[in-house]
């Protein structure tokens, strides 16, 4: 069918905008660059519609081979798609919040030398990006896997003269791939117990194995080692903030829309290995549930801009984690695709005031940009409102499936998620008052160059606030009146697992709601009271603080802690291994070798004395020890 | 005696002794054309040729350099370990201890002659062939290359001066 | 002459290889023990010689016409060697103007 050849198509534009602008990086100019880099996101955005449509009607899910990648003996894999509706999804926000963030790139790139390069990576983050979504096996995967962590690594260290940077950028990679090793254990032990490593040979055999069987188990927390790098869950988080050096379209289209739920993405797809794995799935609710309410703790207390976001991320990822281990797994995805509308709308707003302060990430010096900064004011405030979990925005009804999912299987789970969700109201609020209300507190040359953000800029902000605001209502339950359209449209990759199905009655769904609802406008005015209000502001600096703010703001100080305990002592090994192995032993040998050649050859040249009476002598010697030998042998 | 003697003729004169006293056993074991070869060949010949190089050389006594004594020791014990290796070697075939009957006939010339023109027709030829060589070679290192020099002395001066140039500069390379 | 003839017997072998053996190694010792190339050339001719012994020794035993064809061939090449070794002995006194094997020590590197 012509629609099956389509899906290569997919991944193949933004992959030869990045052939086309990294081939002739510094010939082209910078609207050629941007333009063919947002043309080639676009079109697969469109053809990533064609296919949602095509799906919908459909509604089976599509396979595509390219060619027969690897065949060896036991082992063989295809270069083969896989379009079903959880992967048509991600592909769709990929591809659109992609394409929006490559429009709003062309404004906030548009000074920097390294432009060009810029859009080149943009461009091989969504092509691998979509290899990760659209694979039809664990390998396709992990190569999308890799491909974005080095994708990440080469973004966030995009203004590489800073070593700072680069040192946030290695950061990231190295986390990530502590995180792979779990990932690669995992896809050999399923290649070694199902003979095969594409989903459609894994999924159906699964059921064999039976609820909580060790294989299983093994599998899928090796599995979530995987995601919890990825996906900047405890303890492998601390990259995720450090991150924010490279610049903000990075932040929000990898750690916020796209790299981040790559790890949502995977479990989501392995929900038939995790249904029947409830440890497994015990460890990522307490994982996620953990790192939800850290995470904010820390948020409240940050002063950049960037960093509350960044955190607030990790955050939201836990939640999402939580509904993943709750099983409700359209819930997770549900939540994924509305974090990923505000928290890039928020990432977006943020450049956009920090573009305008002409590079002042700090809250403390902003203040009363509403009057600058008209546009990005009410976009932000859409954001915040999404986040919050205020209807009608999308993020209540993510988050209040979430909760009322908690509700129903564990009240302690929905008690932990509702502080951190309540949290993220109230820090949420509080960047945004402390930087768009009340006094200005720029200096004087920062407030001469405030200006609002171009057009490039604007719209794609705009676009987002429209998606936050509409984007929860495919999502609406029933108990509002609603049909949940993105479950039912998901049904078919999630199949109902005896024992997950909770119902909650409605009259206990519409306490919860009102609950929430209620507790967060009650944060929401006391962020009000406390920073418009009573005017306060954030500490001017560290002492001022009692020490348990001051733990806090110094983000419990994990990444000390992980630089004492892990990098410490290997570097220490390192330098010893240095110094013994590598200069005793190996370069011993190396250089030994060729020492013992040299000295050899100088003490055979000795022989040739040139003397014939002295090579009779040696023949005759010679003769004497042959006829010995040829006795004895 | 061949060894050990001083003067360089009194060699030359002791290698034909035992030149000679090979010949005779080549008698006994009844090779008789090879006896008249060897004596005409080696002890006629050969020796001659000797006995020309070193009064052309004018060697005598007072002339011969000597070795120093460690590498006389050393060469006096390694001829001795090669005696002994060859006879143990040797030793371990217990060849005939027995006597024979000489009266064959394989050393009359007659068939002698047949075995070389029949079997080793090809050997003969290529001998003869080295043996021309030899002849070459010996002439032409003999040559006196002094008329090549006098064209040369010729040339350069304009007018044909006929001098006696040696033939090559010597060169006194020290002794190590 | 026939009785004479007759009643000599064969010498056995191993005496034939004893003798041999020891010509060939006073020739060795020959050549490592004197310092003058002429001579040294000598002491090669005695081993040759000793070789030379040997076979005919051997085709006597054997009854093998082979042995004394091949003493043959080894004559005309050690005369052939003679011949051209002194001819280069004498083109290198002219030029050293010595005959001590010392001297003869470019052959190296």
């Amino acid at each position: 069918m012509v629609m099956d050849n389509v899906i290569g198509l997919i991944p193949l534009f933004p992959l030869l905008g990045f052939l086309f602008i990294g081939l002739f990086i510094n010939k082209i100019s910078k609207t050629v660059a941007g333009l063919i880099a947002c043309t080639s996101v676009l079109v697969s955005f469109v053809l990533s519609i064609v296919v949602f449509l095509q799906l919908n009607d459909t509604q089976s899910s599509i396979n595509w081979t390219a060619f027969d990648w690897i065949t060896t003996g036991n082992f063989s894999v295809s270069f083969s798609f896989l379009v079903d509706p959880l992967s048509s999804i991600m592909m769709l926000i990929i591809t659109g919040v992609g394409f929006l963030i490559h429009v709003y790139s062309t404004g906030y790139m548009h000074d920097d030398a390294g432009h060009n390069r810029f859009f080149a990576y943009l461009n091989l983050f969504i092509f691998f990006m979509l290899l990760l979504v659209m694979g039809s096996n664990y390998l396709l995967m992990f190569v999308g896997w890799e491909g974005v962590g080095l994708c990440s690594y080469l973004l966030i260290g995009f203004w590489f003269k800073n070593t700072e940077y680069n040192n946030a950028a290695k950061k990231a990679f190295i986390m990530n791939r502590i995180g792979d090793l779990g990932l690669i254990l995992g896809v050999i032990m399923i290649f070694m117990n199902f003979g095969s490593i594409a989903y459609a040979d894994v999924f159906p055999k699964a059921e064999a194995f039976g609820v909580g069987s060790p294989a299983i188990t093994w599998i899928t927390i090796l599995l979530f080692i995987g995601a919890i790098g990825k996906s900047a869950q405890i303890p492998l988080y601390t990259w995720l903030p450090d991150a924010m050096a490279g610049p903000t379209p990075v932040s929000a289209l990898i750690h916020a829309a796209t790299m981040v739920t790559a790890g949502i993405y995977m479990i989501a797809r392995n929900n038939v290995l995790y249904s029947l794995a409830p440890f497994t799935l015990e460890i990522v609710t307490i994982i996620g549930l953990a790192t939800a309410l850290f995470a904010a703790t820390i948020a409240v207390a940050q002063n950049d801009i960037k960093k509350v976001l960044a955190y607030s991320t990790v955050s939201q990822l836990g939640l999402m984690f939580v509904a993943l281990g709750l099983g409700a797994y359209s819930t997770g995805v549900f939540h994924m695709m509305t974090h990923a509308f505000f928290k890039a709308l928020l990432f977006l707003g943020a450049g956009s005031v920090i573009h305008a302060m002409s590079g002042e990430q700090d809250i403390r010096f902003m203040g009363g940009l509403r009057k600058y900064l008209p546009v990005t004011f009410l976009t932000f405030l859409i954001g915040t409102l999404a986040i919050s979990g205020i209807p009608p925005f999308a993020g209540f009804f993510s988050k209040d499936e979430i909760l009322a999912n908690a509700f129903a299987q564990n009240p302690i789970v929905w008690g932990v998620a509702l502080v951190a969700s309540l949290m993220t109201a109230f820090y949420m609020f509080r960047l945004f008052f402390l930087t768009f209300s009340g006094t200005v507190r720029a200096t004087e040359e920062v407030k001469h160059h405030i200006h609002e953000s171009p057009k490039s800029m604007t719209i794609p902000l705009m676009v987002l606030a429209v998606l936050s605001v509409i984007g929860g209502f495919v999502g609406i339950p029933a108990v509002l009146g609603g049909s949940h359209e993105l479950n039912h449209f998901l049904a078919p990759v999630f199949p109902v697992v005896e024992g997950n199905a909770h119902e909650l009655s409605h009259s206990t769904e519409y306490i919860l709601m009102g609950v929430v609802i209620g507790l967060t406008l009650v944060m929401i005015l006391s962020a009000y009271l406390i920073y418009v209000k009573k005017k306060s502001l954030p500490a001017e600096n560290e002492t001022s603080l009692n020490p348990m703010h001051r733990l806090v703001y110094n983000k419990y100080y994990i990444d000390e802690l992980y630089t004492s305990v892990i990098m410490r002592p290997l570097n220490a090994i390192s330098k010893a291994f240095d110094a013994v192995v590598e200069r005793l032993f190996i370069d011993g040998i190396v250089n030994g070798s060729g020492r013992i050649v040299t000295w050899g050859s100088k003490t055979l040249r000795l022989a040739q004395t040139g003397n014939t009476a002295y090579y009779i002598f040696g023949m005759v010697i010679s003769v004497i020890i042959i006829f010995l030998v040829k006795s004895f042998i | 005696m061949v060894v050990f003697s001083r003067n360089p003729i009194y060699n030359v004169l002791y290698l034909v002794i035992t030149f000679l006293c090979v010949g005779g056993h080549y008698l006994l074991l009844s090779a008789d054309f090879l006896f008249a070869v060897h004596i005409i060949v080696y002890a006629g010949a050969i020796m001659v040729l000797f006995l020309y190089v070193i009064m052309l050389l004018n060697l005598n006594k007072e002339t011969e350099p000597q070795k120093n004594t460690f590498f006389k020791f050393a060469a006096i014990i390694t001829a001795g370990l090669l005696m002994i290796v060859i006879v143990g070697a040797l030793r371990a075939s217990e060849a005939a201890m027995v006597a024979f009957d000489n009266h064959n006939n394989i050393g009359l010339v007659k068939n002698l002659g047949k075995m070389l023109f029949n079997e080793f027709l090809l050997p003969f030829e290529i001998v003869s062939l080295l043996l021309l060589t030899a002849m070459v070679g010996a002439v032409m290192l003999g040559k006196n290359h002094m008329k090549r020099v006098k064209e040369v002395a010729k040339n350069k001066n304009g007018r044909a001066t006929i001098s006696t140039l040696p033939v090559q500069p010597v060169k006194e390379l020290t002794h190590e | 002459m026939n009785n004479v003839s007759e009643a000599i017997q064969g010498v056995p072998l191993n005496y034939y290889i004893w003798l041999s053996t020891t010509l060939f190694v006073i020739g060795v010792l020959g050549v490592l023990y004197r310092r003058n190339v002429i001579i040294i050339f000598m002491c090669i001719e005695l081993m040759l010689n000793a070789v030379n012994l040997l076979m005919v020794a051997f085709s006597a035993h054997h009854n093998e016409g082979s042995g004394q064809v091949f003493v043959f061939f080894i004559m005309a090449v050690a005369a052939a060697e003679v011949a051209v070794g002194l001819a280069i002995l004498i083109v290198i006194y002219n030029n050293t103007k010595s005959t001590d094997i010392n001297i003869l020590n470019k052959l190296k590197w």
